[in-house]
């Protein structure tokens, strides 16, 4: 079973040797390292960019505008922010022109707390995301989906960005959700993949042989049914809502969590049909909550689905700080938590109207 | 002119190109105040442009090799190059749809403002309004056309003198010049000395952009912009050098601005700057290659034919409102070759 960075790794190794990416390039992402998270180990298209993140998203839009398929890495999304008028030109490029170019890059960085990553390695980064028109963005939940998304992402001939939840990178898949080709054991796995500490300039991997799989951009997952109230969440905060609504179910409260996957285009005819189901609305997420993706969601929620919901739809997000502080309780506090969506979740339920 | 790392050696042109230099440079000229009388007359809402800048850009455009993908140059242009786009056979007349915003703009399609040029058939990346972004973005293109990759083109990336004060200026020279990794990159300033309303000394300390060059190996130059003779021999010793070595250049040329900055300071003549044309046109009545007469026939001849133009483009569509939702996202992978 393989952890969501090995299933990023693979799904690039299919990406360099079946679907065309030449360039895998970012700060430590060549050798010696392979990335901050070891995402790009072993591959052999990567390369190690000077420090210098808007130099990163030209380069890919560059290498783009070549014909050359580029994925490229920001090292922590908290690092991105200086590249955001280089990010609006990758989705702005196709539309100013009128179709006369495309820029089909992926972009991907890990995003969002859960590490005790203190101000600067905690930041999420999907409201941004969400406000660049012209690209897709995709954040993946699981190893698999991880895999399936990505490969996706390179297929695709628009600017993706590939948002990784850091806290679930070193998180195992589970049974039913293997990755297609990878090896049952995940010892055997991790010999054959994962690069040794130390010296490692005489060390291959050896790749398994695996298949291709597209998981399609713009579709959703339920990753728990249930029928009393729709959690529309994603990255992190899907196993912590299921794992919430897991908790909930001794109380005989019954939660349907909505796995969004994409975040654009997003997969409105699963929220559509979920909140008819339950008529009932919780959004998760780590960004600060005002103008947040979450706020979106309930406001097209509210104006289309009116007369379907029993209760006001509720945003459970990031507190609108400045930072994240590092102290445990400080962490806790500043983005949402289990035992928070376990309440909010209760409280939907059992709202009359 | 200025110091100069590497002078430039005074090749004398050819009689035949002297010709074709003036003809476009004029060309250039009439397209330019065509675009400004259209602004004033109410046939735009914005204008910017390269009047002053003729003599180097058109130049530039005659020595690109002009095509698609990575065999040939690319460029990344910023928003008064339309001397180097005719000199590469641009029509003028899609320049003046572009000022109407009208459908028929093969540039953007009534999106983005005059002078925002993008032919991908030639390899001219998009020019976009935010200043010296095509720094960061032309090292990509170069990287995919670096030593070892056995492509035949450049990349050539040009902005103004103020615009290297932001970072992606620096980012070119880092990434251009790493050792073993450099890229084939003609890094081009034409200086006009002015920011909208700062001069040059308010925004730096250093007397010419090109030294900074120097602190990153790369050969460089500072010529008279408004000189096509000096301005074709350095842009092709510049080009020869970065296509044989696959190595980075720097190129600062000092021009004029003739009309201003842009529309929004009035675009009106400036009288205290040279102008590379009436100097040019000096020089041809000189050495007897053209007469007063002839070039002012020519001039009266193209500016008639481009009013006569902007007459029917004012006749052309604008595009629909639902056309707004058109290409936000691309279906194919054009530049990777799917049709
Ligand atoms: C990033 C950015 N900042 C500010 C502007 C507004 N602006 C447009 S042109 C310009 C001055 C550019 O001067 P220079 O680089 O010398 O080029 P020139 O226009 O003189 O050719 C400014 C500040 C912009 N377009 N983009």
């Amino acid at each position: 079973m393989a952890t969501m960075v090995q299933a990023i790794r693979m799904a690039l190794h299919v990406g360099e040797s079946k679907l065309g990416v030449t360039d895998i390039f970012g700060e430590d992402v060549g050798p010696p390292l392979g990335g901050v998270f070891t995402a790009t180990q072993g591959l052999r298209t990567t390369w190690n960019t000077p420090l210098d993140e808007r130099g990163v998203i030209g380069m890919a839009i560059g290498l783009a505008l070549a014909g050359r398929k580029p994925v490229a890495e920001i090292q922590f999304c908290d690092y991105a922010f200086n590249t955001i008028d280089l990010l609006k030109i990758a989705g702005n490029t196709c539309w100013s022109t009128a179709g006369d170019w495309n820029v089909p890059l992926v972009m991907m960085t890990p995003v969002g707390a859960g590490i005790r990553g203190s101000i600067y390695h905690s930041h999420s980064f999907d409201a941004q995301a969400t406000r660049i028109p012209g690209w897709k963005i995709v954040m993946p939940s699981t190893p698999r989906d991880a895999y399936g998304l990505l490969l996706s992402a390179i297929r695709d001939p628009n600017p993706v960005m590939f948002l990784k939840p850091k806290a679930l990178l070193r998180v195992k898949s589970r049974p039913g959700e293997e990755i297609p080709g990878e090896p049952a054991d995940e010892k055997t796995l991790s010999k054959m993949i994962d690069a040794p500490l130390g010296d490692r300039s005489a060390w291959k991997p050896e790749w398994p042989t695996l298949e291709e799989l597209f998981i399609p951009i713009g579709k959703a997952r339920v990753a728990r049914s249930g029928t009393q109230v729709t959690v529309l969440t994603y990255g992190r905060n899907v196993p912590m809502c299921v794992a919430a609504a897991d908790e909930l179910a001794a109380d005989n409260i019954d939660a349907e969590i909505v796995d969004l996957r994409s975040l654009h285009p997003y997969d409105w005819d699963a929220i559509k049909e979920s909140v008819r189901k339950t008529n009932r609305v919780l959004c998760v997420n780590e960004d600060t909550e005002i103008t947040n993706f979450g706020e979106h969601l309930i406001r097209r929620i509210t104006e289309e689905l009116f007369y379907e919901l029993h209760a006001p739809p509720k945003l459970l997000a990031g507190a609108h700080l400045p930072g994240i502080g590092l102290a445990d309780a400080l962490e806790m506090a500043s983005v949402p938590q289990k035992d928070g969506i376990k309440r909010a979740i209760a409280e939907l339920a059992r709202h009359q109207p | 002119m200025t110091a100069s790392s590497t002078p430039a050696p005074a090749s004398p042109l050819t009689t035949e190109l002297t010709l074709r230099l003036h003809d476009l440079m004029l060309r250039t000229r009439v397209l330019e105040e065509r675009l400004i009388t259209m602004y004033k007359q109410g046939d735009g809402y914005f204008w910017i442009g390269g009047p002053g800048e003729e003599a180097f850009n058109v130049s530039l455009g005659l020595l690109v090799d002009k095509g698609q993908g990575v065999d040939h140059d690319y460029l990344h242009l910023h928003y008064r190059s339309s001397g180097t786009l005719l000199a590469m056979g641009a029509d003028p007349v899609d320049s003046l749809r572009q000022m109407k915003n009208t459908v028929t703009d093969p540039y953007s399609r009534g999106r983005n403002f005059a002078g925002h040029y993008s032919v991908r058939k030639w390899n001219v990346a998009p020019v976009s309004s935010p200043i010296e972004v095509q720094y960061s973005i032309a090292i990509g293109t170069a990287r995919a056309q670096a030593k070892g990759t056995g492509a035949k083109g450049i990349s050539i990336v040009q902005g103004g003198d103020a615009g290297t004060a932001e970072g992606d200026f620096a980012t070119a020279l880092v990434w251009s010049s790493r050792k073993g990794q450099e890229l084939p990159l003609l890094m081009i300033v034409t200086n006009n000395r002015y920011g909208i309303s700062t001069p040059f000394a308010g925004q730096h300390g250093y007397d010419q952009v090109a030294e900074r060059g120097k602190a990153f190996g790369m050969p460089t130059a500072v010529i008279d912009g408004n000189d096509p003779a000096a301005s074709y021999a350095a842009i092709k010793k510049a080009m020869d050098y970065v296509r044989t070595e696959r190595k980075p250049y720097l190129l600062e040329a000092m021009v004029s601005r003739l009309h201003g900055h842009s529309s929004a300071s009035g675009a009106n003549f400036v009288k205290d700057e040279s102008d590379c044309l009436a100097l040019f046109e000096k020089k041809l009545e000189d050495k007897k290659l053209l007469t007063r007469a002839q070039m002012d026939e020519m001039r009266a001849k193209y500016t008639h034919v481009l009013l006569e133009a902007s007459k029917k483009v004012r006749e052309e569509p604008p595009p629909t409102p639902e056309s707004i939702w058109d290409h936000v996202f691309a279906d194919k992978n054009y530049v990777g070759g799917e049709k």
